[in-house]
């Protein structure tokens, strides 16, 4: 290559040098501008680590984080939390025969109950969560297994769905509705609870099922195809997911709010979890009055229709209970690390 | 990308054989694309037949693009880049759906930017490469067409054409002279476009053809040239003119190059031979070789390291895969089957190692070297900015030809130097003189009243205003019309081969061959003897007012042999008189007995001048009678005339008359040093740098150079000279010189013992300095055989060496020294000197020996230099700085820097050089450490996801975290960021050493960086991951979903890198923070549109996390979570770097520490800028005194040939012009001198061996760790002593603690105690760490303290005499 060799530039530059011989001034000085900016010297901050900046900076670190991490802990003890587990692995357990007997052809629900005991009253609103274990919510391929534009309603995505969700794009030659790995695998067990009062009456305990779900989730990045008016119609030449017992405008036939892509189970199942063992919430026990606690101590039984498979791949189910503070729901780990994480930093500040 | 530079490269005089050699493999491929040119066949006037061959027009093109090809090249050439074609082949796998873990446009993004930043860069060169050539292309020639002359553009000409040229324009092409204005058909050219050298050179047509002279003639002109095809060869050129039936032999005398420029010479006609590419000028031009840093090299190690990291991390995750779908993924089919092709857990694997290619791929981003090169521009604006690196006088900015070298000027340990030009000026002034045993011209008394410059224009209207003169009395005796100071200006005016130019009355312009001799003859011309013009017959002066024109019969012409011209002349009279001038020790053998005695008294004065370092010449003159020249002139026409030995018999005709002369007299021209050169080098190499000067110039001038700019000093233990012829003799010398420095430094480490039996060090390093010593010590009792082929000791020894040395080699030791078996003895000698003086070097000896240093030394080499003989040297050095000063511009166009002194050298190297430095590693172990931080997060989740590639983060994050959220802050960093001011690295060089040591990124740092990358990642994953899988919304929503999870991880992740680059920012301008913290205000903002309803319901399918920002981040347990976070991942680096710094201080801290001490104290600081190197300046100027002597070589900056020329119109000979070198005298007299010197200095013994007195330098030299910064303090020593202590006091207790105690200043014998102790100590601590380059606070106080007690001891204000700590040893 003989690139660049030659040019004019140079030529012309020697040539106005040689000029300058004999007549200086004339040119114009080449001399840099003296500007801090390009004399490098823009003012400028210049903080060092000294010991009289860094050690009360800990010290005030560990100040900060020690009262914090107290009024976590404190808080999060006083949550009441309670877990069972009714997978249904043991044999003891109420619900092994349901467990073991599942097949996906079955028309008739395997019915368990469970029984338990609350050791203290449940004040405050009380949350009921399922909790599945072993469940891997993040895959890749299950992540990306949805069309969003269906969900939100358009119609084209409707009869026409996104790659993404093969093998459950289509059905029977029709377009799945909602299509997808994710939406094909919805958590359907039914749970109930009751509270067994001192003369052994089942009591049901009301389970509101809205407002569980994201603002955003249930009221823009979830919608119904042509409105909320007649769904039959709407969803009319799609098939429901070849999991799913029923269609997906029947999933609450009772409240058309509730109903189709708006489902608040539905909508609560697609937000896909972080991490294989997630809990997600499944109804809310509303507290009734101020004086008597929401989930009094004592005897408790939950009735689980059960539906959904997961010990073929070793998984477990669980029903949670739990109110909440401020900082959400129970978690030690959050007031602990504080401390600690504040006390190495005071003892680094007061050294 | 670093797509190679083309450094604009030009061409190159210096015709190296590999240089050569390459370029024939270039034009060969190229001549053999087209037709391979046997000979060229040109005719005068007749384009149709020379159109028959095709010639290449004189069209130019170095542009590489045009619109069309722009594109498809100029991605061509980037995608052979490694990096884009790697990511290229990320997109490529990205866009297998079964692979892809990421959106296309995650890797499109970044590449498209990064090609796009490159394309601009290149298409803006290209279209500045296609200004200039349009620019040539269309400058206007005039062409003899058709009889008549026609403007034409250079494009236009073809070959064949005459065109005429007129004064003072440039060769369009390459031409055969034809006729000139000038008589016998002579031009002048100059040619420093094309070698480089700037005195003219004189080019003759043939004579039968100048003898046409007009156009018309011209016209009909219709000779056929034959000749050799294009090439490279500047000086050659060899063809034949067929004209008239006749056959003329054409020589590179006939030629005028492209590129010259014709001067003194009205117009001239040439036939056009070569045109465009085929010129000498382009054919001489390629490309140069691309240089790369080390940084840039440890960076492509560092990235193949990481690249297989990748591998390994990919590796991992897919056998991961591989038994989680065997175990698990296979059971969980029922809601999650395989994909179609997907049939085994193997394949799975195989497919999850390349999704994990590709989400890991950010452990190499694409921005990195985007980002590098981005700051390289940056600091390379700075360098180009700097009004401190600005030549007021020549108007000429530093300059930055290349961008990619600059963090590689923090780390250079070997500077080669030209010398003429470069330490010197190159001007040459005429000082003093010596007539008729009467010294003119006194040396100016540095304390006594300055001198008044004389005035010589009311005496003399034609005296040059320029010329300086300080002593009246030669004036006077001028006036008072002494014959002796009449013939000695007379012989000054009338002997030499200047030419002379007045352009209007009174307006002489001299040209001389050599600045010596035009310094002579303006002396001349000042006290009244005026060079007016010259015919060859001729030479026509003013004398005292009055026109005198000489005949001149002859001119005996310099050589090297000679060493000396005459000129006989007959005055206006009729007496003959020969004038000679020449080197002393040849021009007084042949004087006339009666001269003895003033001979003698010039003798003295001789050797005083050469004492100053002064370039001397004597003069003389003999009276000849008619007959006497009848009788001389017959044989020298003989000889002139002899067929074979010619030179011979006429060097023979020339003695023979040059006998029995009269001196007159003696000159002393002194070479001047450039401003601050002393300084300059001071500071270098107490910045531990090494200076070697690679010069062309004899010993003795490069000798008398070396002291003058003090890289020699009286205080060096000692100087070995290697003059030897042979190889033998080569090997002896350097044998006895290692023999000597592993003595003496024996001796001083065992004086050092002895002082330390003193109890004044710590324990452990006293041992380890004792067994150093012994062990050498040992070690050459074993081998004590002087034997010449003593294998060169272990290098380990010669390392330990201490003392200071130095070295004088001479051209043709070097040429043996350079042989391969010598190489490594050569090499382990020199290196153990503090200076090393090459003399009589070829250019291609200068480049093998920074090529030898290269090799062996694994060292940072710079070369400077300004001339064209530095070109080789300053290509194959490491950096290559060009001196733009009078030798035209070759050197600076092959250089990477250039700039007009050579003291703005410490500016580039300890300021800019140390900045980029520091800001390249500062900026590499940040942005490994975010991308670690920020990849490997996926690796931790790919064992909670299935091992599925599926990314932690929102895709858009990855899109854009590299290249938007944490580019500009580190940027920032990486460009405006300064550890200490300027003025602190000037004052303390020892801070320069980091960088020589590589300490700040080496694969150590790389490896700390990585770790606290991985470190960020798994607290970043690990956290949120614990905190978040219970923690639920104030509403009961568990916060365990993957979107709020990706939302908390990649907050916290960009604020713990933003944090982190706050910590690491250590100079925090307004465009650092409005980068840091638009940054994460960017961050924020982006991401809450990104997740905005907005965009979700243009593009539902796009974007997933519509509402996700907004709900998380209300959240206050997602705070608690990123405060966390961001505390464990910042404590630890917050307490391990204050401790660092509070433990294991580094010079620069403790400079800061201090400077920070300081400013709060006494709120400005009152230093100039260029206050440091002024004030080591006086420090070195007070040392003056006390050095030694020396004799000075005598300097006849001359060139043969001159002589002939002039006398004779025709047989013009001008074979040696380009080689410019000079006499040489092969005396070893001046160390003679400088023993005698020592000797009368009473306190050394007098062999100056130094066998039993080498301590007085140990202690004089062992202070440079600080002396510098001592010396700076030096005019004012109490006040800032005073503020480092306080300082002090903080930080380094121990030390400080062990000071006091050696406090009271005010008792004699303490306080010379501490005068000695001192270097010591600072020597010990130096000594401490690796390299000694840590000098704690501590050291520094007890310099300072030691340099305070000294000075109040000596009770002097500059440093105290080498006597004076003698005594206080002894």
């Amino acid at each position: 290559m003989m690139a660049s060799s030659y040019n004019a530039k140079e030529e012309d530059g020697h040539n106005s040098g040689a000029s300058n011989n004999g007549g200086a001034g004339v040119v114009k000085s080449k001399k840099p501008d003296n500007t801090a900016f390009k004399q490098q010297r823009l003012p400028a901050w210049q903080p060092i680590l000294t010991a009289g900046t860094v050690l009360p900076a800990f010290f005030v670190i560990g100040l900060i984080f020690i009262p914090i991490g107290i009024g976590l802990f404190v808080s999060s003890n006083n949550i009441k939390e309670f877990e069972i587990d009714y997978t249904g692995v043991d044999v003891n357990n109420p619900c092994y025969n349901c467990a073991k007997n599942f097949s996906w052809n079955s028309t008739t629900p395997c019915l368990c109950s469970v029984p338990f005991t609350l050791e203290q009253p449940f004040e405050s609103n009380v949350f009921m969560y399922y909790g599945l274990s072993n469940f891997y919510q993040n895959h890749r391929r299950y992540v990306k297994s949805r069309d969003d534009s269906q969900l939100n309603g358009d119609q084209s995505a409707l009869k026409n769905p996104s790659k993404e969700c093969e093998p459950y794009r289509t059905s029977e030659g029709q377009p799945i509705a909602p299509c997808g790995a994710i939406a094909n695998s919805l958590f359907n067990d039914t749970l109930e609870l009751y509270y067994i009062d001192s003369n052994g009456t089942k009591n049901t305990i009301p389970l509101v099922k809205k407002g569980i779900a994201w603002w955003t989730d249930k009221h823009v990045k979830f919608r119904n195809p042509g409105g909320n008016n007649n769904l039959t119609v709407a969803f009319q030449g799609t098939s429901k997911p070849v999991n799913w017992r029923k269609p997906v405008y029947e999933l609450d036939p009772s409240d058309p709010e509730n109903n189709g892509f708006i489902n608040e189970d539905f909508i609560v199942w697609m937000r896909t979890a972080a991490l294989p063992t997630f809990r997600k919430l499944y109804r809310i026990i509303q507290k009734k009055s101020s004086t008597t606690p929401t989930l009094p101590s004592g005897k408790y039984l939950l009735d689980i229709t059960y539906n959904y498979p997961v010990l073929s791949f070793d998984g477990r189910k669980r029903m949670i209970l739990s109110t909440i503070s401020w900082m959400g729901g129970k978690n030690p780990f959050l007031g602990i690390a504080y401390i600690t994480v504040g006390s190495i930093c005071f003892f680094l500040g007061v050294n | 990308m670093t797509v190679p530079k083309d450094i604009p490269d030009k061409w190159f005089p210096i015709v190296l054989p590999l240089k050569r050699k390459k370029q024939k493999g270039l034009n060969g491929a190229k001549s053999t694309k087209k037709r391979t040119e046997e000979e060229r066949r040109v005719r005068a006037n007749d384009r149709e037949y020379n159109e028959k061959f095709q010639y290449a027009s004189n069209c130019i093109m170095t542009s590489k693009y045009n619109i069309v090809t722009f594109l498809p090249v100029n991605l061509f050439e980037q995608f052979q880049e490694v990096a884009n074609t790697y990511f290229l082949f990320l997109l490529i796998l990205q866009l297998i759906p079964q692979i892809s873990s990421l959106s296309w446009f995650t890797t499109i993004v970044p590449l498209a930017l990064v090609l796009s930043i490159t394309a601009v860069k290149d298409a803006t060169d290209d279209y500045f490469r296609h200004k200039s050539d349009n620019q040539v292309n269309n400058r206007q020639s005039q062409v003899l067409i058709r009889g008549s002359l026609q403007n034409e553009k250079w494009m236009n000409v073809r070959v064949g054409d005459i065109i005429k040229l007129e004064n003072n324009q440039f060769v369009a092409a390459d031409l055969l002279l034809l006729s000139s204005s000038e008589p016998h058909g002579l031009c002048y050219i100059e040619t420093a476009e094309l070698d480089g050298e700037s005195n003219m050179k004189v080019r003759q047509s043939v004579s039968v053809i100048s003898a046409l002279g007009d156009p018309n003639n011209l016209a009909s002109f219709d000779g056929e040239v034959v000749c050799e095809p294009p090439n490279n060869k500047l000086d050659r050129f060899c063809g034949t003119l067929y004209w008239r039936d006749k056959k003329y032999t054409l020589t590179n005398q006939n030629m005028l190059l492209r590129g010259c420029v014709l001067r003194n010479t009205e117009a001239c006609y040439g036939l056009v031979i070569f045109a465009g590419p085929d010129t000498k000028l382009m054919q001489n031009s390629g490309r140069t070789k691309f240089k790369r840093t080390s940084i840039d090299r440890l960076m492509n190690t560092l990235v193949l390291w990481i690249f297989g990291f990748l591998v390994c991390m990919g590796v991992i995750l897919a056998v991961g895969n591989a038994v989680w779908e065997r175990e698990v993924g296979s059971l969980f089919q029922s809601y999650l089957p395989w994909d179609p092709p997907v049939d085994n857990f193997l394949f799975s694997a195989f497919l999850s190692f390349w999704s994990y290619v590709i989400i890991l791929n950010t452990v190499v981003p694409i921005s990195l070297y985007v980002s590098v090169e981005v700051i390289r521009l940056g600091h390379s604006y700075f360098i180009n900015w700097d009004q401190q690196m600005f030549c007021s006088q020549c108007n000429t900015p530093a300059e930055a030809r290349t961008t990619t070298l600059n963090e590689e000027l923090g780390q250079v340990e070997y500077i080669f130097s030209d010398k003429t030009g470069t330490l010197t000026q190159n001007i040459m002034s005429f000082n003093k003189c010596s007539i008729n045993g009467k010294t003119y011209g006194e040396g100016t008394d540095p304390l006594g009243p300055q001198p008044k410059r004389l005035d010589f224009t009311p005496f003399n209207p034609l005296a040059d205003p320029n010329f300086c003169f300080y002593d009246d009395t030669l004036l006077e005796s001028v006036k008072v019309g002494d014959t002796h100071t009449h013939k000695f200006f007379r012989l000054l005016s009338l002997c030499h081969t200047v030419m002379s130019e007045e352009k209007r009355e009174g307006e002489l312009f001299y040209k001389a061959q050599s600045p010596d001799e035009g310094a002579l003859v303006t002396a001349a011309r000042n006290f009244g003897f005026v060079f007016r013009s010259r015919t060859p017959g001729t030479i026509t002066t003013t004398e005292m007012g009055r026109p005198v024109t000489y005949t001149l019969l002859a001119i005996l012409d310099f050589n090297n042999i000679r060493k000396r011209m005459s000129v006989i002349v007959r005055n206006p009279e009729g007496r003959i008189c020969l004038y000679c001038k020449g080197a002393d020790t040849v021009l007084l053998e042949r004087l006339h007995p009666c001269n003895q005695e003033l001979m003698n008294i010039t003798s003295d004065h001789l050797n005083e001048y050469a004492a100053d370092g002064l370039r001397t010449l004597a003069l003389a003159y003999r009276d000849l009678s008619e007959d006497e020249w009848e009788a001389w002139s017959e044989s020298h026409r003989c000889a002139d005339k002899a067929a074979s030995c010619r030179e011979d018999r006429l060097a023979a005709a020339y003695e023979q008359i040059e006998q029995d002369m009269m001196l007159l007299g003696a000159t002393a021209i002194e070479d001047k040093l450039q401003e601050g050169v002393p300084e300059t080098i001071a500071v270098l190499s107490l910045a531990n740098i090494k200076i070697w000067v690679l010069t062309g110039d004899k010993q003795e001038t490069a000798v008398n150079i070396g002291y003058s700019c003090k890289m020699l000093t009286d205080d060096m233990t000692e100087v070995f000279i290697i003059s030897g012829h042979t190889v033998q003799s080569v090997r002896q010398e350097l044998g006895r010189a290692r023999e000597r420095m592993i003595d003496l430094s024996r001796t001083r480490d065992g004086e050092k013992e002895e002082g330390m039996e003193g109890g004044f060090m710590e324990n452990g390093f006293k041992e380890a300095q004792e067994g150093d010593g012994t062990g050498g010590g040992g070690k050459q009792l074993q081998c004590p055989s002087p034997s010449p082929s003593a294998p060169p000791p272990p290098s380990n020894l010669m390392d330990n060496i201490s003392g200071e040395f130095a070295l004088v080699i001479n051209g043709h030791s070097l040429a043996h020294a350079l042989e391969a078996d010598m190489e490594t003895e050569f090499v382990s000698t020199a290196c153990a000197c503090k200076a090393v003086i090459c003399c009589r070097v070829t250019p291609l000896q200068k480049a093998q020996v920074v090529e030898l240093i290269k090799k062996h030394k694994k060292a940072v080499t710079l070369a400077i230099g300004d001339g064209a003989n530095d070109v080789s040297m300053i290509k194959s050095a490491h950096i290559g700085v060009g001196i733009s000063g009078q030798e035209g511009i070759q050197a600076v166009l092959a250089s990477d820097y250039s700039f007009s002194q050579f003291r703005f050298l410490q500016r580039l190297l300890l300021v800019h050089g140390r900045w980029s430095y520091l800001r390249m590693c500062r900026f590499l172990c940040y942005f490994f450490y975010k991308n670690f931080a920020f990849t490997m997060v996926h690796f931790w989740f790919g064992f909670f996801c299935g091992f599925s590639a599926q990314t932690v983060y929102d895709q858009y994050f990855i899109t854009l975290y590299n290249i938007v959220y944490t580019s500009l802050p580190v940027l920032a960093m990486g460009i405006f960021d300064q550890d200490v001011p300027e003025q602190r690295s000037l004052e303390y060089p020892k801070l320069y050493e980091p960088g020589q040591l590589n300490l700040l990124f080496n694969k150590r740092e790389f490896f700390i960086c990585i770790a606290q990358g991985i470190y960020t990642s798994v607290v970043l994953f690990f956290v949120p991951c614990a905190i978040l899988s219970n923690a639920t919304q104030s509403t009961g929503v568990p916060l365990a979903d993957y979107q709020t999870f990706a939302v908390t991880t990649a907050t916290t992740l960009v604020i713990v890198v933003s944090v982190q680059i706050a910590l690491d920012t250590g100079f925090w301008t307004v465009i650092n923070h409005v980068f840091v913290w638009g940054s994460l205000g960017l961050y924020f903002t982006i991401m809450f549109a990104l997740h905005s309803q907005t965009l979700f319901k243009i593009f539902p399918n796009q974007f997933h996390f519509v509402g996700s920002a907004q709900i998380t981040l209300l959240q206050p347990v997602v705070w608690l979570t990123i405060a966390l976070a961001t505390a464990i991942c910042i404590v630890p680096v917050l307490a391990f770097r204050f401790l660092k710094v509070d433990l294991k201080p580094q010079l620069s801290d403790t400079v800061r520490h201090t400077q920070l001490v300081r400013q709060k104290k006494r709120k400005p600081v009152g230093r100039s800028v260029g206050g440091a190197w002024r004030g080591v300046g006086s420090v070195s100027e007070g040392r003056l005194g006390a050095r030694g002597s020396r004799r000075s070589g005598y300097a006849f900056a001359h060139q043969e040939g001159f002589g002939e020329l002039i006398t004779s119109g025709k047989n013009m000979r001008l074979s040696s012009l380009a080689l410019a070198n000079f006499a040489s005298r092969h005396s070893s007299s001046w160390i003679d001198t400088l023993r005698r010197k020592k000797n009368s200095h009473a306190h050394t013994p007098p062999s100056a061996s130094g066998e039993s007195s080498p301590a007085p330098s140990c202690v004089s030299v062992s202070v440079p760790p600080l002396s510098n910064s001592s010396s700076v303090l030096g005019g004012t020593p109490d006040i800032p002593i005073e503020e480092d202590r306080g300082a002090t006091l903080v930080q380094n207790t121990q030390t400080v603690a062990a000071s006091p105690t050696q406090t009271p200043p005010a008792s004699a014998p303490a306080s010379e105690e501490a005068a000695v102790l001192t270097p010591a100590a600072v020597r010990a601590h130096g000594g401490d760490s690796p390299g000694g380059w840590t000098v704690t606070l501590g050291t520094v106080q007890e310099a300072l303290f030691g340099w305070k007690t000294r000075t109040t001891a000596s009770n002097s204000p500059g440093p105290p005499s080498v006597a004076k700590e003698t005594s206080q040893i002894e």
